[in-house]
């Protein structure tokens, strides 16, 4: 597979790990009532579509960026791919941080 | 049998090669299988499951016969098709799955049995006992049936592997496949062009069309020379593209020495892997063939590979030949043979309607329906309307139309479609690998002058979509015979007539798995293991479910086939590790002192990639624990150095870099002094602890995170995680520094004396740099440095760290200055002995099994701040958990207690239910002259002094121990902070 990394353009897959749904961005907070259950459900519960799935790939043999690749688990077709940085900011900033 | 006239082979040369260990002779241009059959060799292998004498049956790489042994001792290859070796002087090769010899074959006493191995005997014969798989069932069924024997040594070639970007890819160099590489390159487009074969021109090579009324050759020789002034055009024979993968990346393998007598230093094979942007797969088409009785005696076999080894190779199976065809392009073999000097005997075509097309015995309506010799085709039965009459030839070449090479069209899933004009499958165009299109007659458009403007006009097509513009070449003139058959499957009759050859499947096979109901194509491939094989069926599956399809009265479009799957052909594993193997197979790592330590005695220990010393033997030192008491002693009472490089060490800068270790360790880290070291436990999100380490603040916006060695790569990912997913708007960078400073930990009483020797002009007191101080400064007259007061001994110790190319120098000075002070350096065994000594966690106690509370760190867990898997740390499973960390020391102090014993109360019964906990790690301490341990127990911190049991139930060995604090030495720690 080839990752299209934003910086650096097509990259082959071995360079990268995975680490899976990116959904691992949004940590809850420590501080909000329930959050046992709320880090309960982070920490365990997953998506795992046949289709098309956010995930998150780690540039590790390369410049260290992780990045959120949108990719279709069937066809390995990939739709997107940014920053991991830059799509935790947008978050951050709509969530009013 | 001699040489017919013709044929692409250098007459002026001679090979010698042995088959069997007999000796032979060929010409440079032949295969094995081409000449073995000039040298009236016929029988070439034995089948796989009854051994019956079997003969070449293609010329190409789907031929499922001649399987051979090529090469002697470690260069040995099984499984290696003779049609697609070429023979080298000196080449030796022999023939396998026979016992004694190919001709008399012992095993083939299967072929008596052969009621008891039909379709699905595997299911049916060795269903019960399960245990009896392993034991005796597989290991009979692998000696009486099975292919060729590794040699079971170290393979001596180098391999390597490479990567190839381009435009267009092209696979297969046939008539589609030159003029696509053509357009292609010609536009300027990077182009590559692949083929198995040793010669461009695919079946232009082994056929008499004409190109422009001149031989094909021509314009094949003329395609070459312009291909070598293209330079964007790589062209690549003996290269086999064995699989599409995702995103446009194909494998292929490059046999760059295979056909050398020696490949010298050079390597044998090399590994590509291609990125193209658009794929042409001009894979060509294979022949099929027509069952019938005692179709697999030897000497028979497909009319076009009879024509191949005529027209190519210059050589006839025999004098007298035969040929059974239910279509036109069988009459060719016939024409062509004869035009050799062949005797024609017989051209026997099921279709009544046909016309004869040469001088030859004609018989129209008819079929062959047995073939006599069992190693070699003496006579076949010819029946027809009138009756039936006996033919002697030596020879038979039959064809049942012809097969799209669907094959890697078919890698992404894709299911091609059946079409019925012209009896084959062909890819459907949708789905299967994206910008891959197939052309010429892989997708059916299979006459000489449709494959040479398909293949332009699908290169022009791919061009297109990548911007290119491209112009039709001017093409030869070339014939355009469509081609006419019958669909006409098999010969009924008694007697086994064979459909898959490799995997001895029968049309009987076939319609004992219809009367089974195993009638989906998935199930019938697995009830009779069709196409299992190592040719994946390329000659047999549309026949077998041809003939599955009228058994059920379906049409072949509705009975669907099954897909391939790569790899096109065999990849050996060499060539896929591509040279990586033996010490390649990974990185090797060397710390800074590694030149020292082995010039020092060290004995070396895999720590990871890393080698580390693992102690340093001495003259006189017989045994290893010798050796680690003497050097862990020198701690306790003196000095000791020890490379402690490898420990991860990971940078981190900026305005928020104390906010952000708050929230990587459990503990605060913001309100760490600069200038001071603290311990840390990190943890993960489910709130197990998982690294532990030092954090040193050598500036305001400045720490240095040390982690342990095996996880220095994963913290540092979770790190950048958390500074990039979790955290973004904090102000840091972190970097990795593991490999930019060598680091040296100083142990022992003397150790202040041994530094205050390098240091420049730094007072290293302990008012002035106490216990857990760290400050850069200089060493050895102007080296940068760093230096850390922290203990993993218990011992007053400090760690150095010079930039790594000072490493070896900094060991050998601090050498030569303490040699008064007895300094010693010590490896990773003595560095267990001591951390043990003093009950340091380490890796096989921080396991990710194991909380902070657990490991006695539970007060380390701050409540005032969010850290990673605090919250998940204080949830009831985690800190309901009674197993605490206790040392142990054995009631007979030298009996040896082995690490992963677990434990059980006196008198308990060993068991699961009554486990209390486990040894994490063990060792000889001489500091207590007796065997010590670490280890989890139930209750563990209020039962000391309590003797319980540590049990070895692998060795059947226990050992009573006394339940201890984890402190062995020093558990004051006044010894550190001296």
């Amino acid at each position: 597979m080839l990752i299209p990394h934003p910086l650096l353009g097509p990259r082959d897959a071995e360079e990268f790990t995975y680490m899976g749904d990116a959904s691992l961005i949004a940590r809850p907070s420590a501080s909000d009532p329930g959050a046992e259950q709320a880090f309960s459900d982070y920490v365990y519960l997953r998506d795992n579509p046949a289709g098309v799935h956010r995930e998150l790939w780690f540039h590790e043999a390369g410049d260290r960026s992780w990045i959120v690749v949108t990719r279709n688990t069937l066809t390995h077709e990939i739709l997107d791919a940014q920053l991991a940085r830059d799509v935790a900011l947008a978050s951050a900033a709509e969530a009013g941080e | 049998m001699s040489r017919l006239p013709g044929g692409l082979i250098d007459r002026g040369r001679t090979h010698s090669f042995t088959f069997d260990g007999k000796a032979y002779h060929g010409h440079p241009g032949d295969t094995l299988a081409s000449a073995l059959l000039a040298n009236d060799v016929r029988l070439m292998g034995r089948s796989f499951k009854y051994h019956r004498p079997r003969g070449v049956f293609t010329s190409g790489s789907e031929e499922p016969n001649a399987l051979v042994e090529l090469g002697t001792g470690a260069r040995r290859e099984p499984n290696t098709r003779a049609t697609v070796a070429e023979i080298y002087d000196g080449l030796v090769a022999n023939s396998q799955n026979r016992f004694p010899s190919l001709s008399f074959d012992l095993m083939g006493v299967n072929d008596l049995f052969a009621p008891f191995f039909a379709a699905g005997f595997y299911y049916k014969t060795f269903m019960w006992p399960a245990s009896f798989w392993e034991k005796v069932y597989e290991p009979i069924i692998r000696r009486a049936a099975g292919l060729g024997s590794l040699s079971m040594d170290a393979d001596p070639d180098a391999y390597d592997k490479g990567f190839l970007h381009c435009d267009i890819l092209v696979i297969g160099a046939g008539p589609a496949g030159l003029a696509a590489a053509l357009t292609a390159a010609r536009a300027g487009a990077q182009v590559i062009l692949a083929d198995e074969d040793f010669r461009l021109g695919g079946r232009l090579l082994s056929e008499t069309h004409r190109l422009d009324d001149a031989p094909a050759q021509n314009w094949i020789e003329s395609l070459e020379a312009e291909f070598d002034g293209l330079p964007k055009l790589r062209v690549m024979r003996r290269t086999t593209v064995f699989g599409a993968y995702d995103h446009g990346v194909y494998g292929a393998v490059e046999r760059v020495a295979d056909h050398l007598p020696d490949a010298g230093t050079g390597v044998r094979q090399t590994l590509w892997r291609i990125t193209a942007k658009r794929t042409v797969l001009a894979a060509g088409a294979h022949e099929r063939h027509i069952p019938f009785a005692n179709n697999d005696r030897p000497g028979i076999m497909l009319a076009g590979a009879m024509r191949a080894y005529a027209n190519r190779w210059a050589v006839s199976a025999a004098d007298k030949i035969a040929v059974f065809t239910n279509n036109d392009d069988g009459h060719r073999t016939a024409i062509d043979l004869a035009a050799k000097g062949v005797e024609v005997a017989a051209v026997v075509d099921t279709r009544s309607w046909a016309k004869s097309r040469g001088d030859y015995p004609f018989y129209p309506g008819a079929t062959v329906s047995n073939a006599r010799g069992r190693t070699g085709l003496v006579s076949i039965d010819i029946n027809y309307a009138g009756g039936t009459e006996r033919l002697e030839c030596g020879a038979l070449g039959v064809s049942g139309g012809w097969n799209a090479n669907v094959h890697l069209a078919s890698h992404h899933r894709a299911r091609p479609v059946w079409r019925e004009d012209i009896l084959s499958f062909v890819p459907s165009g949708h789905g299967g690998p994206p910008g891959l299109s197939a052309a010429g007659a892989a997708t059916g458009r299979a006459t000489t002058h449709a494959a040479l403007n398909d293949g332009a006009r699908v290169a022009a097509v791919a061009l297109s979509d990548l911007g290119i513009d491209a112009l039709l070449p001017d093409l030869p003139k070339a014939e355009d015979e469509p081609a006419t058959s019958q669909p006409y499957w098999h010969v009924p009759g008694k007697g086994r007539a064979w459909v898959d050859f490799q995997n001895d499947v029968t049309v009987k096979d076939i319609e004992l798995a219809h009367k089974e109901n195993m009638r989906p194509v998935e199930h019938l491939k697995r009830w009779t293991t069709l196409g299992m094989a190592t040719d994946q069926g390329k000659t047999a599956n549309v026949t077998a479910l041809a003939i599955m399809a009228s058994l059920t009265g379906k049409p072949i479009a509705k009975t669907g086939t099954t897909i391939f799957r790569p790899p096109y052909t065999g990849v050996s594993i060499s060539v896929l590790g591509g040279g990586d193997s033996g010490q390649n197979f990974r990185p090797r790592r060397l710390t800074p002192t590694h030149v020292w330590a082995a010039e020092n005695g060290a004995e070396f220990v895999e720590a990871g990639q890393w080698l580390r010393a693992q102690y340093y033997r001495q003259p006189g030192e017989t045994d290893a624990r010798t050796s680690v008491d003497r050097e862990a002693a020198a701690v306790r009472s003196g000095v000791g150095i020890c490379d402690v490089t490898t420990l991860g060490k990971i940078d981190v800068q900026g305005a928020d870099a104390g906010a952000f270790l708050d929230r990587l360790y459990c503990n605060a880290m913001a309100s760490l002094p600069v200038g001071k070291v603290r311990y840390g436990l990190m943890l993960r999100e489910d709130g197990f602890a998982y690294d532990d380490g030092t954090c040193a603040r050598l500036g305001e916006d400045h720490y240095v995170v040390t982690t342990t060695t095996a996880n220095a790569g994963l913290v540092y990912r979770n790190m950048e995680f958390s500074r990039q997913c979790l955290w973004p708007n904090l102000d840091l960078q972190l970097i990795s520094t593991t490999d930019a400073w060598a680091q040296i930990a100083v142990a022992g009483p003397e150790s202040r004396t041994l530094l205050s020797r390098v240091v420049d002009g730094v007072d290293l007191s302990n008012q002035a740099f106490g216990f857990m101080a760290c400050r850069e400064l200089t060493v050895c007259g102007g080296l940068r440095a760093r230096l850390f007061r922290v203990s993993f001994s218990g011992e007053l110790a400090y760690e150095i760290a010079v930039p790594s190319r000072y490493g070896n120098a900094l060991m050998t000075q601090l050498m030569e200055v303490g040699a008064d002070l007895g300094v010693t350096p010590y490896g990773t065994e003595a560095l267990g002995v001591l951390r043990i000594e003093k009950g340091h966690a380490a890796g096989p106690e921080i396991n990710g099994q194991t909380t902070a509370q657990m490991l006695g760190l539970g007060g380390m867990v701050s409540r005032k701040k969010d850290a990673i898997g605090s919250v998940m740390s204080r949830r009831e499973g985690l800190v309901g958990d009674k197993r605490k960390l206790v040392g142990f020391v054995p009631v007979d102090r030298q009996k040896r207690i082995v690490a992963g014993s677990h434990l059980f109360s006196l008198g308990a019964r060993h068991a699961t239910e009554t486990d209390e906990g486990w040894i994490t790690s063990a060792c000889h301490s001489p500091a207590l002259d007796s065997f010590i341990a670490l280890g989890f127990l139930e209750n563990g911190s209020q039962r000391l002094g309590e003797v319980i049991v540590a049990a070895n139930p692998l060795e059947g060995s226990q050992v009573s121990v006394r339940v201890a604090s984890p402190h062995f030495v020093d558990p004051e720690g006044a010894r550190q902070r001296a």
